[in-house]
């Protein structure tokens, strides 16, 4: 049971998180993004070995945000709120 | 054997309470300090067991948790514990003890016969012989044949187990006098301390092995170490097993209970981990070695310092190792005659007054039936027993180091795994981290909890200190006889060497070919002897080989534990509604749907009948249904409107204030994920109201696209879902039925059309009433706050009885809106199901702006004109209805293929005739068409028509 920083509460166990992907994976509007961006934005993942930025839900306090971890050792070495996170903080 | 009560002696008892209890149905007495095994031991009890696969006969080995042999089904008033070791649990009066895989008891065991047998059976005998035809045929009588202990299937548990969650600066796992100087020196630096220990009482090897601390006797030192401790409110627990150590520093532990309670989970998060957890001293390999009657030589020590037992009077000791000397020492000077036969030269055996020393040989076979009698030694030369002592060395007990991720490195010198690189947050000391004297140990306790520990010296050894001179001892690869490697899961050196011959030389795959090392044993005492045999065999350094990899639970733990309250109803609590009590007086009949407990129909009569009888009198006159659980999540702020455009596949933004309209939630695969109404309240304020099941994810969908895209400032959600009861009354009277509640709303067509809303009060709070229909009839549904729901309904059942009302439940609900055609997303669709494929293309083909989903509608797949769409289907007059979940098959190429499956089917009472909805191939563009429907083997034939089977030109909803 690792221990996840919400931006919120602090420090709070793994079951009360939800995974929301990783995080960069931005979202192309409109009718003309082609079927591989598209697909990309759907399926195509990182899964990187070692450092990762992930998009997580709090899911007592409903927040998402950016949690940057390790996904071999389960380091985690911080975390920011999804605003905080789009102004480059 | 002749194990026997000294009349003096024994720390750990206490000889003016005495005990007993039964043992195989026979009287066993005891003193109240006694462990199981000790009082067995005690009243000369040889065979305690018998073995997993052999049925061979098997005395105590241990004296704690390394335990291989004496498993034992204990019950007491608390109930009973399976496969408990006899080695770990207090005696107390009056319990009954089973041996464990033995019929009708350990000493007479009528499937001892299968040993004779033996050589036939070596390693993976059962799959290899059984595979023909089938293993699964033979499997349930070997099964019985094999095995440990018995769950007693008519359990009940008396009491919940607690689960404590526990924050601390430092715990230490394991209170010998390494833990006790780490529990010390934190404690004195101002930290928060837990140590536990599996054992009844703190101390370690300090309770039965001679030591002097800073000048004090050993266990005196532990007396007045502990005290200080608790003193400072330093928490201590003994009986409690770290059984499991987790990412984060998290470490599970167990606790057991003398006074019959559950045992307790504790779930402790220190900041920094100390792991003295000691070593298990291993056995010797040499033919036989698993007769009752051999034991290890520290446990002997420990059962007659700690319990006053003499374990023999004619004993030998095989070492390879200085730490047998003093238990062969002890036991002399007890009165037993002893000889210690020393595999190493006469300059590092010690010989000592009181015991013979035979140097430089090895012990090559034990003979003897039900207890050991004898031993053969490598020069030919036999000796007369009644109890074989062996210390093969010792493995530090790295279970919980590993689970850490943590690497071990091999040792010659210890001729031992300990723990190599140390990892962030643990520190590990004593015995498990190579420390040999009790200086040692001390010190390196004092300085494992690193940054949380105190300056001030560590506490030193000042008398005698121990020695080890350890040399390998390993099984031998061409020995005679059965060398048995692990006890518990019965594997011999024989089974390891076929496993190699196999080809199976990586560890993990000699693991699951042999049983070596699994179970609830863990290797505790076997892994080591079985890896140097594997790496003997296979040509390869110890270290080379590797270990297997540990998993938690070190010890066994109890199911009931690990679940704590989370059983029965707690297990996964359903959703109540604030009316429940009022439908049980109404003779409501309760399921489970989606998370809530909801009535499924009415009255005590027949399910079927009493669900058609439902379903048909709504039809009649009007029906009251409890629709709480719909969704209710409020969507507020500048930009509400904007934002439920994009969230919804069907365009929003044009709804007028007071109206409502229904929608689709794609999915971004462009798949329905939800349907419902959109209530607009007023210009930035919405009420979206999702399916019941739905609420969570909807909501938890709604805050991601609200933080992701739109910001905190644009919009506010509220799922007040349970804060509303949401009562429906729906029929051909239904809007007589609402005046006669007196809303103060003008309910005319002109005021409120169907999808529309008002706003009324009733006794004073407000309601809000929405016309919308998920039967098809008229409907009115009237939210009010969900603790003033009773009277409202109550009013609701009064005003009804003039008109006939019925209450409807789930199920006949189900059957009105399918007459309808009206779907249940994840029934009527499943996880391909497109809005178009529904018969909703407008907004597909329509929408200029961006929502959710949207591109998905365009991708090759969302383009075909193969794909599965809603549609009905009828029977021939006079059939019953079809099978949900039966196939639509066509034959292609000569081989039948599914072109779609049932979704929904019913009998409609009002229409006397069977309605089914379908996902269908081309299914909207084949409406007439009658096809085959396959189910479990019978074919019937229906006809494709249009999902609506009732009132298709909508004139209820307005009549
Ligand atoms: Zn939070």
């Amino acid at each position: 049971m690792q221990l996840f920083p919400c931006p919120f509460c602090g420090p709070r166990e793994e079951s009360e998180f939800h995974y929301g992907g990783e995080a960069g994976n931005l979202r192309p509007d409109g009718s003309e993004v082609t079927a591989e961006r598209w697909a990309g934005y759907l399926h195509m993942r990182d899964n990187p070995k070692g450092p990762t930025r992930e998009i997580w839900v709090h899911l007592t306090c409903g927040e998402f945000f950016a949690m940057s971890r390790d996904s071999v050792n389960h380091k985690v070495s911080g975390s920011t709120a999804l605003g905080e996170a789009e102004r480059g903080a | 054997m002749s194990a026997s009560r000294l009349t003096t002696g024994g720390s750990d008892i206490d000889r003016g309470r005495p005990l007993s209890f039964t043992f195989d149905g026979s009287r066993v007495e005891g003193f109240a300090g006694d462990t199981i095994a000790s009082a067995l031991l005690a009243s000369g009890q040889a065979v305690v067991g018998r073995s997993f696969k052999y049925h061979r006969p098997r005395g105590i080995w241990g004296s704690g948790v390394e335990e291989p042999n004496a498993l034992v089904d204990v019950e007491s008033a608390a109930g009973r514990v399976p496969n408990a070791r006899a080695t770990t649990v207090q005696a107390t009066d009056g319990i009954r003890v089973t041996s464990v895989n033995a019929s009708p008891t350990a000493e007479n065991d009528r499937n001892a016969v299968l040993d004779r047998f033996a050589r036939f059976l070596p390693a993976a005998f059962y799959y290899k012989t059984f595979m023909w035809p089938d293993w699964h045929l033979f499997e349930p009588r070997i099964r019985a044949m094999a095995g440990l202990g018995i769950v007693d299937s008519d359990w009940k548990p008396r009491q919940v187990s607690d689960q404590v969650n526990h924050h601390c600066d430092v715990l230490v796992v394991g209170a010998g006098p390494a833990g006790l100087a780490a529990a010390a020196s934190a404690a004195a630096a101002g930290h928060s301390v837990v140590l536990a220990d599996d054992g009844a009482h703190p101390g370690g090897s300090l309770r039965h092995r001679v030591g002097e601390v800073d000048g004090v006797e050993g266990r005196a030192w532990v007396e007045a170490t502990v005290a200080r401790l608790k003193g400072a409110g330093q928490l201590m627990l003994s009986e409690t097993a770290a059984f499991g150590l987790y990412d984060h520093n998290l470490v599970a532990l167990n606790q057991r209970h003398a006074d019959g309670r559950p045992d307790t989970l504790w779930r402790v998060r220190p900041r920094r981990i100390v792991l003295a957890t000691g070593a298990i001293e291993r056995p010797v390999p040499f033919a036989n070695n698993d007769l009752p009657g051999i034991l290890s030589a520290d446990a002997a020590l420990s059962y007659l310092r700690r319990h006053g037992v003499l374990v023999g009077r004619e004993i030998v000791v095989a070492t390879n190792n200085d730490s047998a000397y003093e238990p062969a020492s002890a036991l002399a000077a007890a009165g037993a005659s002893v000889t210690v036969v020393d595999c190493r030269r006469a300059g590092d055996a010690q010989a000592k007054g009181g015991i013979r020393v035979l140097a430089g040989r090895t012990i090559t076979a034990a003979r003897g039936r039900n207890a050991v009698q004898g031993v053969l030694l490598d020069d030919g030369t036999t000796l007369g027993v009644d109890c074989v002592l062996v210390s093969g060395g010792w493995t530090p007990t790295v279970h919980l180091f590993s689970q850490a991720k943590g690497k071990l490195a091999w040792s010659d010198q210890l001729a031992a795994f300990i723990p190599g690189e140390l990892i962030d947050g643990i520190g590990v000391a004593g015995a498990v981290a190579g420390t040999v004297s009790l200086s040692e140990a001390l010190a390196s306790g004092a300085a494992a909890p690193g940054d949380f520990g105190s300056s001030s010296a560590a506490p030193r050894g000042t008398g005698a200190e121990a020695t080890l001179g350890v040399v390998s001892l390993w099984p031998n690869p061409k020995a005679k006889g059965r060398v048995w490697i692990d006890y518990q899961s019965d594997v011999t050196a024989k089974d390891v060497e076929l496993a190699a011959r196999e080809n199976f030389v990586s560890v993990e795959h000699l693991k699951r070919y042999t049983t070596l090392g699994m179970a609830t044993d863990q290797g505790k005492t076997s892994n080591l002897n079985g890896l140097a045999l594997l790496a003997d065999i296979t040509g390869r350094g110890i270290a080379e080989v590797g270990t297997t990899t540990y998993r938690p639970p070190f010890t066994p733990v109890p199911f009931a534990s690990l679940a704590g309250s989370r059983r029965a109803s707690m297990h996964a609590p359903v959703r109540r509604l604030p009316l429940e009590a009022n439908h049980r007086a109404a003779g409501a009949v309760f399921q489970e749907y989606g998370g809530w407990l909801r009535p499924a129909y009415y009255g005590g009569g027949e399910a079927g009948a009493s669900i058609e009888d439902e379903a048909r009198r709504a039809r009649q006159s009007v029906a009251l249904f409890d629709g709480s659980t719909l969704g209710k999540i409020e969507v507020v702020g500048p930009r509400a409107a904007e934002f439920v455009d994009f969230i919804y596949y069907n365009t929003m933004s044009t709804l007028k204030p007071g109206h409502c309209r229904y929608g689709f939630m794609l999915s971004e695969n462009g798949v329905v994920f939800d349907d419902g109404v959109l209530v607009r309240l007023d210009e930035h304020r919405f009420i979206v109201s999702c399916s019941s099941s739905h609420v969570a994810a909807v909501h938890a969908r709604l805050e991601e696209w609200r933080q992701d895209r739109f910001g905190r400032e644009a919009v506010y959600i509220h799922n007040a879902t349970a804060q509303y009861a949401t009562l429906t009354v729906s029929g051909p009277n239904a809007r007589q039925v609402v005046e006669a509640l007196d809303l103060g709303a003008a309910l005319d067509d002109a005021s409120l059309p169907h999808m529309a809303i008002a706003a009324g009060r009733f006794a004073g709070d407000e309601v809000r009433i929405a016309r919308v229909s998920f039967t098809g009839d008229r409907s009115y549904e009237i939210s009010i706050r969900a603790d003033r729901a009773e009277a409202l309904w109550a009013r609701m059942r009064q005003e009804g009885r003039a008109f006939d009302a019925v209450l409807l439940g789930l199920e006949s609900l189900m059957i009105l809106r399918a007459e309808k055609g009206y779907i249940v997303i994840g029934k009527d669709t499943d996880g391909t199901t497109m809005p178009h494929d529904l018969g909703v293309a407008g907004p597909r083909t329509k929408r200029a702006g961006e929502f959710v989903g949207k591109r998905s509608l365009f991708t090759e797949a969302g383009n075909s004109a193969d794909r599965n769409q809603l549609v009905g289907l009828a029977v021939r007059e006079g059939e019953a209805p079809l099978a949900t979940g039966a196939h639509g098959v066509e034959k292609r190429d000569g081989r039948l293929r599914s072109i779609g499956f049932v979704t929904s089917s019913y009998q409609s009472p009002t229409l006397g005739r069977p309605v089914a909805l379908a996902l269908i191939e081309r299914g909207a563009a084949r409406h007439g068409e009658t096809i085959d429907v396959q189910h479990l083997g019978v074919v019937r034939q229906a006809t494709i028509v249009a999902p609506c089977a009732f009132d298709p030109e909508g004139r209820r909803l307005h009549a």
